[in-house]
């Protein structure tokens, strides 16, 4: 601790800095009293251009000692001096580059603990590499005819590599067996972990006996070809997860907290305490759950409960964390940290969701809970028969059973079920789509029930205008109004409106935006309001019924002091191809269902919009919940598909899942995959690649099923020798892998049409 | 025979030193990266203020 107390003194104190610059050094990380390191994510480093651009002017900068980009995860390390530069400088310099960036949250910076397993995977690769190729070398002038003493000490030469190899390179299977059977499963490492165990202790004998057969290269280059697929299924998931703790890193994850003496303190979200008074701007989140003191402001709770209409709060009134504020700056005060609020208790939900989960079994492990059980026994079974055959050369039988057992061994499919899982989640990730999990495909493949949530899953979250009868005058005082406000409706107006032609935009003063009603303004000395109908139509002539709005269309009034009133039409807006993917769906034979917590009118306007005939409104999180595990007790596959926090449990509930990657941090960790873009074309592309790569697994199966049939008979009959089961082994292998690669070539359906 | 006894260990040494080469690459961070390498070959290098760490 030493380092922090001479930090304080040497750092300038919090009130000197601005909030900006508090925000970024909460972000940043002491590595000694004198240096910072903080980390950007720059979503728009595309090249070695913008990398270069990005080190050159940040170094350039003073008290810059080292900038690193990099460029598959897009993030930038810079370590700097606090005295001499700060945050801010480093993040205006990259404004002034042009690149978007963001600061990464400290708590996300844990993908160090991905880097250091694969890195481990990597090193027993290496190893095993390295002792196979040897051994290998070895072994070929073995077959080759070597005399018996340059064979035995061969052999011996090759136990001396082959052992420590493998006792540094088998972990990963040894542990994964050993926790397996710990918990009375089988698994595909349990085969594995004693066919290499077995062939090495049958070897070594052999070579102490000087024996002609030992199967070192075998044992050895199993676990190489084995430990390829497991640093390729490492690296797929690590990059999808990365992708989406960035998200997760996007969002603030702090408040400005306003002291007793009326100074305010940027602080993270994790510090504020219940009491704490915390100033939340327009446009922010609410971090944690609270209550309103002072003056309301207009909320969006779309993420919290999946309402789409925004509310008015009043002083006093409860406010959950991951509300988005919209009109004015609130003031609350925190009645709970942030681990205990409202996310807490949908984060405990989906735990419990979760556990059912767990219990899928990956058809690899479903295969090998079949395989090895048949394998040990054919094994035993050909031991105890050469044992009698052989009338008592037990030594005999033991080679016989060991060799059934390294010929048997699913290496194959150990190589052959990430490789298609690379491929097809290489596939997704250029269509947009994050799968985090392999499994995932093989889950999303046996849906045949998709559920979606409405608000900004089937929808954009967002107003757009539809309909207006507002003439040019109009719509440039309506523009010039929804210019000085955040809420959605006003948003609307406003891109509404920058699709015509300019007008002169009016002067405005007393601008006044009240929560729940409107805004209020004075052009020329006149009153207009931009708003709520009735609030907006009492200061008109007179209020005609200028047009009629259907009951999913909110609708909003301009209007102007003893004037003329014009109104505007707003929907909820769909995804581009939302109605294109339900069709496909559907078409496919899916059931297609809405589960939403708005209001009834607006889900079921959605839903025929859509020709969805299941739909269901007002519901809470633990209905939603309900509802998929019924779905599944009927022995239905739910694919899920939502945004919200209260979609949250579902998905965790669903057989498969997937988030928008638009939605909250809890909906995008607890979804198996992540659209990144604002198509609702990825699920019907991820389902696609979800059946291909199924059939491909199932196909390799087979295939290895196949060898088997014929290298079994082999071994029982005792004609295997090393040189045959390395050859067999490889030939099967390759013959899987070209099988999987065939999915890369294999194109998905193009991308869906835009629909606007 | 003894061919075998000479070149065996320089056979094995020189792999070993691959294996070492191996693992320093790892735990020098350049499988960190792989993208941002492939791209990184294309700037000059002759740049006298670029302080990439």
């Amino acid at each position: 601790m030493a380092i922090e107390a001479s930090l304080n003194d040497n750092f300038p104190r919090a009130s000197e800095q601005s909030l900006d610059d508090q925000r970024l050094r909460a972000a940043s990380r002491i590595i000694d009293s004198k240096t910072l390191q903080t980390e950007f994510h720059v979503p728009e480093m595309h090249c070695a251009g913008c990398v270069r651009r990005i080190e050159r002017e940040l170094a350039k900068l003073n008290g810059v000692i080292s900038v690193r980009a990099n460029l598959s995860t897009r993030r930038v390390r810079v370590l700097w001096e606090h005295k001499k530069t700060s945050a801010t400088a480093l993040s205006a310099e990259l404004d002034r580059q042009g690149f978007a960036h963001m600061p990464l949250q400290l708590g996300a910076l844990s993908a160090d603990e991905d880097d250091n397993l694969l890195r481990h995977l990597l090193l027993c690769l290496g190893v095993a590499g390295f002792a196979a190729a040897n051994v290998m070398l070895l072994s070929v002038s073995v077959w080759s005819g070597a005399d018996a003493e340059t064979r035995d000490l061969f052999h011996l030469i090759s136990g001396l590599i082959a052992i420590p190899a493998s006792a540094f390179s088998g972990r990963p299977f040894f542990a994964s067996a050993a926790n397996a059977l710990a918990h009375g499963r089988l698994n595909m490492d349990v085969p594995i972990s004693l066919a290499i165990t077995l062939a090495l202790a049958m070897s070594i004998w052999e070579s102490l006996q000087g024996g002609q057969h030992a199967y070192f290269d075998a044992a050895l280059m199993l676990l190489f070809f084995l430990l390829i697929g497991r640093a390729l299924d490492h690296m797929m998931r690590t990059r999808a997860r990365n992708a989406v703790k960035l998200l997760a890193s996007l969002a603030a994850k702090g408040a400005v907290r306003i002291a007793q003496d009326g100074s305010q303190h940027y602080v993270p979200a994790a510090e504020i305490k219940p009491g704490d008074r915390l100033q939340v701007a327009a446009g922010e989140r609410v971090p944690v759950d609270g209550i309103v003191r002072g003056a309301g402001s207009d909320i969006d709770r779309s993420l919290v409960t999946g309402e789409s209409a925004s509310f008015t709060i009043e002083d006093g009134a409860a406010i959950e964390a991951g509300t988005l504020n919209l009109t004015r700056p609130l003031i609350i005060e925190a009645t709970k940290t942030a681990d205990q609020s409202f996310l807490a208790e949908v984060i405990a939900m989906m735990e419990a969701a979760e556990n059912g989960k767990a219990r899928y079994m990956r058809i690899a492990d479903r295969a090998a809970s079949i395989y090895a059980p048949a394998v040990h026994l054919l094994a035993l079974t050909s031991f105890l028969a050469w044992l009698i055959a052989s009338q008592g050369d037990w030594h005999m039988s033991a080679y016989v059973a060991i060799s059934v057992l390294i010929i048997t061994c699913p290496c194959a499919l150990g190589l052959a079920v990430p490789i298609v899982h690379v491929v097809g989640a290489g596939r997704l990730f250029d269509h947009g789509v994050l799968i985090k999990d392999g499994s995932a495909f093989e889950r999303l493949a046996e849906v045949d029930t998709v559920v979606f949530d409405k608000t900004g899953t089937l929808t954009k979250g967002e107003l757009c205008v539809v309909e207006t009868n507002a003439d040019a005058d109009q719509l440039a005082l309506a523009s010039a109004l929804a210019q000085t406000s955040r809420h959605p409706a006003a948003r609307a107006i406003a891109a509404f409106s920058k699709d015509t032609p300019a007008q002169a935009v009016p002067t405005l003063s007393d601008i006044e935006e009240h929560p729940g009603l409107g805004i209020e303004a004075r052009v020329n000395g006149r009153i207009v309001r931009l708003g709520r109908p009735s609030w907006a139509g009492s200061i008109a002539a007179d209020a005609p019924a200028v047009l009629v709005v259907p009951p999913a269309l909110s609708a909003v009034w301009l209007a102007e002091e003893n004037g003329g009133v014009a109104a505007f039409a707003m929907i909820d807006e769909l995804r581009p191809a939302a109605s294109t993917a339900v069709r496909q769906l559907q078409a496919a034979g899916l059931d297609v269902q809405i589960l939403s917590g708005d209001t009834f009118a607006v889900v079921r306007e959605t839903a025929e919009r859509l020709g969805i005939k299941t739909s269901f409104a007002d519901l809470r999180p633990a209905d939603k919940i309900t509802h998929v595990e019924k779905l599944q007790s009927e022995g239905r596959r739910v694919l899920m598909v939502g945004d919200g926090l209260n979609d949250a449990p579902a998905l965790a509930a669903g057989h498969a899942s997937m988030a928008p990657s638009s939605g909250s941090d809890v909906g995008r960790q607890a979804a198996d995959f992540v659209l990144t873009g604002s198509s609702l074309s990825g699920v019907v592309i991820s389902r696609d690649t979800a059946r291909q790569t199924d059939r491909l697994v199932k196909q390799n199966i087979a295939i290895a099923i196949a060898y088997n049939c014929i290298a079994v008979p082999l071994a029982c009959a005792g004609l295997v020798t090393p040189l045959i089961a390395a050859i067999a082994m490889s030939a099967s292998s390759i013959l899987v892998v070209a099988n999987s690669i065939r999915l890369r070539f294999n194109n998905p359906r193009q991308p869906l049409e835009t629909e606007t | 025979m003894n061919q075998i006894v000479i070149l065996l260990p320089i056979a094995l040494f020189l792999g070993f030193l691959g294996l070492l080469a191996f693992i320093w690459s790892i735990n020098t961070g350049q499988y960190d990266d792989m993208q941002g390498a492939a791209e990184r070959i294309l700037l000059d290098e002759n740049e006298e203020d670029n302080k990439g760490a």
